[in-house]
């Protein structure tokens, strides 16, 4: 831009002085005029092709007649009929199992069950369903609920202590808390229970012990301590805890009790992809046949 | 001609009601409307005000700033509704005030994390996040454990909804402190009560630790409560297509 020349006074000014300067009076920049105008011109296009102007009943379509939500409804519909071949398939398997023993289909459930997974299971049992604890390792072979294609497909569908009507409610009860039993029969229950894993115990304590836990253990963990599926009663006699094996975690347990809750996933997602879920995490690495 | 706007310029007074007058233009235009045209808010069934313990983990939400890193407001592409479920309504966030939309995703949006996580998840997770999510950036709140619920101002904070249009009625704000204590505990004698009140409200001692009201409590009944209350299969989306 070429310096305004004020000395000769050629330069249009506003008439306004200040102690000698003058304000000048140059027109705008050209560029930054034509796109002043071309907004202006675009506003009026926009009108007449998008929706825009607000009336007393409704408000101007334009002539596009763009809607976000019919948008959102078509684009969903077009990914649900790239999936709705192996979403039928799946439905139509007449079990699980016969998933599993279709490459393609097995690929398929592997693949939508991955990405399920990762929404909607990795938060709380891990990226790679390692869990954590109070959220069962989901690769080994140990399973609180039953490890079949079937069993995880409830535990999906109904969830475990969940809102489902169908799910199950059975818990670790509160022995110490709700004074169930004596600080002194909680504790060495405590070493009963280290003892059926084979862990250091006070052989004293899991005698006095003995009683108490025949009286109220068996009917859920069994007579020699290795639970029941039936009701969530996980197996004592191994190296694998949910809440923590140590004797802190144990007496833990046993004083304040334990009823974990799995949600319930049967409305919040699609028979198909539940049964993607099932397939993908039973071929994790532990399930069972 | 173009020397006009001279006059507004050398006269504040003038030039002051010239620019309000602009402005109100603007706001009837674009504001106006959008609280008498009856495609503004769609019709859905099942949206109820908060329960009295809802809106005080409301409040803490806010408090906290939760805001700030997680959204509620699931848009309406393809690849939101896939991971979050339904496009959020305006109709989910009618008795919000104020909204909780958020600009900013540092976290999941939450707006219908309501049912996804059991309790104990929340609570853990809340207590020490990254426990449960080792990647996670979010601060611990290992404090609302602690903390007693204030009952003190339940009441008004019921009024005030009303006062800005939440159908609160004079029964629901009279029984605000009750129905906010027998919402933790499902077996009070207020169960129906609080039910009738506020149907399909989740009646649960959220925070597993049954003898005290915490804030704890609070927010994870919000937070349980979020995007699940209105009933889908009842909706009609073609109806509110604009």
């Amino acid at each position: 831009m070429a310096a305004p020349n004020n000395e000769t006074g050629e330069e249009e000014t506003t008439g306004h002085e200040w102690d000698g300067i003058r304000e000048l009076n140059n027109p705008l920049p050209r560029w930054w005029l034509i796109i002043f105008y071309a907004t202006i011109v675009w506003a009026v296009v926009y009108w007449i092709f998008m929706p825009a102007w607000p009336g007393i009943t409704g408000y101007t379509k334009g002539l596009r007649n763009h809607s976000e939500r019919e948008n959102v409804a078509v684009a969903l519909q077009q990914l649900e009929s790239s999936r709705v071949e192996f979403a039928q398939r799946l439905l139509a398997a007449p079990s699980l199992r016969a998933i599993e023993s279709d490459p393609d289909l097995l690929q398929y459930a592997r693949a939508a069950g991955e990405s399920l997974f990762g929404d909607n299971c990795a938060t709380c049992h891990g990226v790679g369903g390692q869990g954590f604890v109070g959220y069962p390792n989901l690769v080994d072979d140990e399973w609180i609920w039953g490890g079949t294609l079937d069993d995880i497909q409830t535990t999906l569908r109904v969830g475990r202590r969940s809102d489902h009507p169908e799910t199950t409610y059975t818990e670790m009860l509160a022995y110490g808390q709700d004074g169930l039993l004596t600080p002194a029969e909680v504790n060495d229950l405590t070493d009963y229970v280290l003892s059926l894993s084979g862990q250091l115990h006070d052989p004293e304590a899991r005698a006095r012990a003995e009683e108490v836990y025949q009286t109220q253990c068996v009917s859920c963990h069994g007579v020699d301590g290795t639970g029941d599926r039936e009701q969530g009663a996980p197996n004592l006699t191994d190296a694998i805890w949910l809440y923590g094996g140590e004797r802190s975690a144990i007496w833990e347990t046993l004083w304040y009790g334990r009823a974990g809750v799995m949600p319930s996933f049967e409305g919040r997602l699609s028979e198909d992809q539940i049964a993607a879920l099932a397939v993908y995490v039973h071929t994790l690495g532990g399930g069972e046949d | 001609m173009f020397d006009r706007h001279q006059f507004l310029e050398k006269n504040g007074l003038i030039l002051t009601v010239a620019i309000l007058v602009t402005v109100a233009i603007g706001g009837l235009v674009e504001i106006a409307p959008l609280f008498y045209l009856e495609s503004t808010i769609e019709k859905v069934k099942g949206v109820r005000p908060y329960t009295p313990l809802e809106l005080a983990g409301r409040n803490i939400y806010v408090r906290e700033g939760c805001y700030v890193c997680h959204s509620q407001q699931i848009r309406p592409l393809r690849d939101e509704v896939e991971r979050y479920g339904h496009y959020s309504l305006a109709a989910e966030s009618m008795y919000d005030h104020p909204f909780q939309w958020g600009s900013k995703r540092t976290g999941p949006d939450l707006a219908r994390v309501g049912g996804k996580y059991s309790d104990d998840w929340h609570r853990e997770h809340l207590i020490d996040p990254q426990s449960l999510v080792p990647e996670s950036v979010m601060p611990p709140y290992a404090f609302l454990q602690e903390t007693a619920l204030d009952l003190s101002n339940m009441s008004a904070a019921l009024r005030a909804n009303r006062i800005v249009g939440v159908p609160y009625t004079e029964d629901m704000i009279e029984n605000a402190v009750s129905d906010a204590r027998a919402q933790v505990d499902p077996f009070s004698d207020d169960y129906d009560a609080l039910l009738e009140r506020y149907p399909g409200a989740i009646i649960r001692e959220f925070d597993g630790d049954a003898t005290a009201l915490t804030e704890m409590d609070a927010l994870i009944a919000y937070l349980q409560v979020l995007g699940t209350m209105v009933d889908f299969d009842a909706y009609e989306p073609e109806q509110n297509y604009r």
